[in-house]
This record gives structure tokens, C-alpha cells and sequence, in this order.
């Protein structure tokens, strides 16, 4: 289970959808890094991504990792953003049979994980179907 | 450099060890393969496992087991890759006898999976990856295979049973190993009616849960050499890495980190994909398999998976691969997997590999994974004189 200082230390980028972008080749990363690993530069920035994507591929997870069992079963896919950036991220708000390769997404705001042994509650970004 | 070689062997079966603590199932494995090798003592002991601090709470396995098997005051040290923990081991143990540091080696795996429930295997699997970031979105190892599998079918049209044809290879060869974690024959009828784990993956597509020790010990050649035909050189021993998590890569269906470490492989032991006579595969999921296939330039991109339902990998075919039962069905104990696989490669090579073995086997490989192909390990072994 995370202990406190490991999930209040990522808040920013846990909440936001905030990656560090290198200064001198422009390429962005989620989670946030220190060294470009294309250019090798060490000047990088934070950048907020953009909020949304389209799923590159997906899965149903149906047997959990401890945390996890209320919520399953449960989708976790590759979402790629606007930016060409790809996260890692639970796909929400539809049916698990309507979720294809190539469905539009948008990130939203979820409870993740919840009342551990460290009794925290943990937040982060999870993405749903955009609806047009 | 020092050329290297394998003199002793020993494993214990893969299985569901209740009864016995690590400690206990590592010295069975330990003393087997110094009895194999005909010695008494080593210098150092290189010991590969993933999570022992998870589920037993123990650590500092080195001084531990060193201790274990009547060696306290040897070199020592617990090696950690994930689930290629136990190839990691064996190229250490590999470089401390080419250094020319130590003269006699003792390399060997060990977990013991059992002692807590799936649910918690299943998060100690996922130490493998960025646990801030792709453990916390709640995907299991499964998952990330599975992530992989659905894409590799989209792209190159892949049938569900071209990819688990690889699963039923597994049991068709682990019926004839008494160290096997299932010894019995399985139908693909079977694999494709199991329950989904993590869609499209499937139950039977899956490694098992077990617990499993292996051994070898290592020595430079030129000592090997009084032994005869019971050594093994390590023609070639080479580690590397990938990127670690999947959506930061830019091609998904590459394993690059066993492309790299296999071709760094080929050119350090002179030969070629044509060349190997046995092959063992780390086909955790029956995916893994098929990509590692691709990786190590035995199928071509998009390929593997009709490479492997054509019978290719079969015992008669043109690449005997998992020959004593592979990840599937030989069983994948984490930390021990990737010794197993080396101790095989010595069986065919020695001629010791009973029903299966492969005749006239000169050239092996043995190719071991970390993560989803985040470490990828490569040892060729080659029969002496």
C-alpha cells in the first residue's frame, strides 16, 4: 500500500496531468522525468498535457492487485493525448464491451485507491468517453 | 576474459513446496549441482530472486543461503531483475568467473510464491514496472501482456489460436520433465474456453503460480576441461535493457531489449539463428513468447505466432523450443526461471534431456525476461570439443 509522503509528493502530477517537457527537443514526458532520454539534454520543464486522446490498446482486468477488488472488473488502457504523449490510465464511465481501439477520451478526476493500512485515500486521472 | 563454463547442475521440481522454507528449497537445488560438479566449496554465490522482502519479509538473501548451504564467508549477494532476476544471476556469476576474480561459482534461483495469496502475488509481480505510475492505475502484469496481445492481433490479423499455440508446445514437452510444475498434455480447445484474466489473455495462457530452486556452478574452461563432455561452455552471456513501461515506447511490438541483448549474443558467440539446435523462450504469457520469437530473429515481424502454430517449435521442428516445458507448463518460480532455463540448455547439451532430447544438440540458447521485456537476458552454451 502507498505510504503518505509517496502519494503526497506526486499530487501535482497525479492530479493535473503534468509531465516535464525538454527544453531543447521539445519532447514531452508523463510521468515527469529529469533527463531526455532522445536527446540527452538535462533542461527539462513541467508541461501540462493535454486532456485528451484516443485509446492505442486495452485491456479488462479481472483479477486485482490488493487495493483493487472493489473496482473489478475494471479497464486499463494506452491512452495517446492531442500531444502525442501516451499515459497509462483506467478507461471509466461505459460499458466494458464499448471500449474499442481508437475511442475518443477525455481525463477526469477519480478516487483511485482508498483506506489502506496508511488509512489514505488516493486520487488521480482516469479517462471516459467523450461524448459528442 | 576468461572462457567460461557450466560443471554442475541441480533444480528442485516446481511445484507447491508448503512444506518447505526458501532457505530450505535454494540448498536442495545448491548441493544438487555441487554433487553434479563434483566439488565441495566456492568462492561466491550469486543468487537471483524477485520478492523475497515482499513475501517472506526476508532479505539479504546472500549471506542467508551462503550461510544455508555450510559456505559462511564466501563472496555473496542476492541478484534482483525482476522476473529476469535469475538470468541477471547467471551473468553475474558468469562475469566473476571471466574476470578472472574467482575460479568456482555457485549461481543460483529461488522464490517461493505459495506462502501468500494470488491477490498479493499479483501486486509484488507489479514491482516490476514505475509503481507511482502504471502499478497506481491498478493494471496487473496480466495486464500489460494483455495490452500488447490485443494490439499484436489487431495489427498483423493474429488468430487467438495461432498465439496460444505456443501454451500447448509447453505441455506437450513438460509430460516427459519430473521437474515440471504440469505434467500433463494440453489441448488448445482447452486453452481458448479458459476464463479471462485480462482480456484477451486467458487462464491457460498464463504462467502458474509455483515455487522453484535451480542451480549451476561455474568455473573458467580451462579447469572444465578434466571433466570432459559433462561441461558446458557459455559461449555467450549479455544483458539489456528497454524502455521500462510500455506507453513510453515507441514501438510496442518490439521487444528491443532482447533484439539487443540477442544480437550482441550472436556476434560474441559467432553464430546465427540458424545455428542454435535447442531454444528456450520466456513465455510468461503465450504473447511474450511469440514476441520473444520475433526478438530473437528466429520469426520475422508480425510473424511469430503463425511461426508457432505452423510447428516450428516442436520437438521435430525447425527450432525445438521450451523442449523440458517452458514458462507454461516447466512453471515460472520468478527469481529461479531464468536458471531453469540455462540448466535445460546443459540437459540438451549433455545429452541428459531424456524423451525430448533433441540428438546431436551442439548450440543453445536460453532467453530470459525482466518486466515486459524491460531486461531481456541471452546466454548461448555450446558443447566442448
Amino acid at each position: 500500500m502507498m505510504s503518505v509522503p509517496i502519494s503526497w509528493r506526486e499530487i501535482p502530477y497525479r492530479y493535473r496531468l503534468i509531465g516535464t517537457k525538454c527544453k531543447k527537443c521539445g519532447k514531452i514526458y508523463y510521468p515527469p522525468r529529469k533527463v531526455c532520454r532522445f536527446c540527452g539534454s538535462k533542461d527539462l520543464e513541467e508541461d501540462k498535457l493535454s486532456e485528451r486522446g484516443k485509446v492505442v490498446t486495452f485491456t479488462v482486468v479481472r483479477s486485482p492487485p490488493i487495493g483493487y477488488e472493489k473496482y473489478a472488473p475494471y479497464a486499463v488502457g494506452i491512452i495517446e493525448l492531442e500531444n502525442g504523449v501516451r499515459v497509462m490510465s483506467q478507461i471509466v464511465d461505459c460499458k466494458l464491451e464499448d471500449i474499442a481501439i481508437g475511442m475518443e477520451v477525455e481525463a477526469t478526476f477519480r478516487r483511485v485507491t482508498e483506506d489502506g493500512e496508511s488509512g489514505i485515500i488516493a486520487y488521480g486521472i482516469k479517462f471516459r468517453p467523450v461524448i459528442k | 576474459m576468461r572462457k567460461v563454463a557450466i560443471i554442475g547442475v541441480g533444480c528442485t521440481k516446481v511445484g507447491e513446496h508448503w512444506g518447505t522454507s526458501l532457505r530450505d528449497l535454494f540448498t536442495e537445488a545448491a548441493l544438487a549441482a555441487l554433487s553434479d560438479a563434483g566439488i565441495e566449496k566456492v568462492e561466491a554465490l550469486y543468487v537471483g530472486n524477485m520478492f523475497s522482502g515482499y513475501v517472506q519479509e526476508q532479505e539479504h538473501l546472500g549471506a542467508l543461503l551462503a550461510d544455508s548451504i555450510g559456505m559462511p564467508g564466501i563472496s555473496a549477494a542476492k541478484i534482483e531483475g525482476a522476473c529476469g532476476s535469475g538470468g541477471v544471476a547467471v551473468h553475474a556469476g558468469y562475469l566473476a568467473v571471466a574476470s578472472g576474480m574467482f575460479d568456482y561459482v555457485l549461481v543460483g534461483g529461488v522464490e517461493k510464491m505459495t506462502d501468500l495469496s494470488t491477490g498479493h502475488i499479483t501486486t509484488a509481480l507489479m514491482m516490476a514496472e514505475n509503481r507511482d505510475y502504471i502499478g497506481f492505475t491498478g493494471v496487473t502484469f496480466v495486464g500489460l501482456n494483455a495490452l500488447i496481445h490485443r494490439l499484436y492481433s489487431k495489427t498483423y490479423g493474429a488468430k487467438p489460436e495461432e498465439i496460444a499455440a505456443i501454451a500447448v508446445n509447453d505441455h506437450n514437452n513438460a509430460v516427459n520433465n519430473p521437474c515440471a510444475q504440469y505434467q500433463y498434455p494440453l489441448k488448445i480447445e482447452r486453452v481458448l474456453e479458459s476464463p479471462l484474466v485480462a482480456d484477451p489473455i486467458r487462464l491457460f495462457e498464463c504462467c502458474g503460480i509455483g515455487d522453484g530452486a535451480a542451480s549451476l556452478v561455474l568455473c573458467p574452461l580451462e579447469k572444465a576441461k578434466a571433466l570432459a563432455d559433462r561441461a558446458i561452455e557459455i559461449a555467450a552471456s549479455t544483458v539489456a535493457t528497454n524502455v521500462l513501461s510500455l506507453n513510453e515506447r515507441d514501438d510496442l511490438l518490439v521487444f528491443d531489449a532482447t533484439r539487443k541483448a540477442a544480437n550482441r549474443a550472436y556476434e560474441i558467440a559467432g553464430v546465427k539463428p540458424d545455428d542454435i539446435d535447442v531454444l528456450e523462450v520466456h513465455d510468461a504469457f503465450t504473447i511474450t513468447g511469440v514476441l520473444a520469437l520475433e526478438g530473437l530473429g528466429f520469426a520475422k515481424k508480425g510473424e511469430g505466432a503463425k511461426f508457432v502454430s505452423e510447428g516450428n517449435i516442436s520437438l521435430g521442428g525447425k527450432i525445438p523450443t521450451n523442449t523440458l516445458g517452458g514458462l507454461k507448463a516447466r512453471g515460472h518460480p520468478i527469481g529461479a526461471t531464468g536458471v531453469y532455463q540455462v540448466l535445460e540448455v546443459v540437459k540438451q547439451l549433455r545429452g541428459d534431456a531424456g524423451k525430448n532430447q533433441i540428438n546431436g544438440a551442439e548450440i543453445g540458447l536460453a532467453h530470459n525476461v525482466g518486466g515486459v521485456d524491460s531486461t531481456s537476458i541471452v546466454h548461448i552454451l555450446r558443447r566442448c570439443g
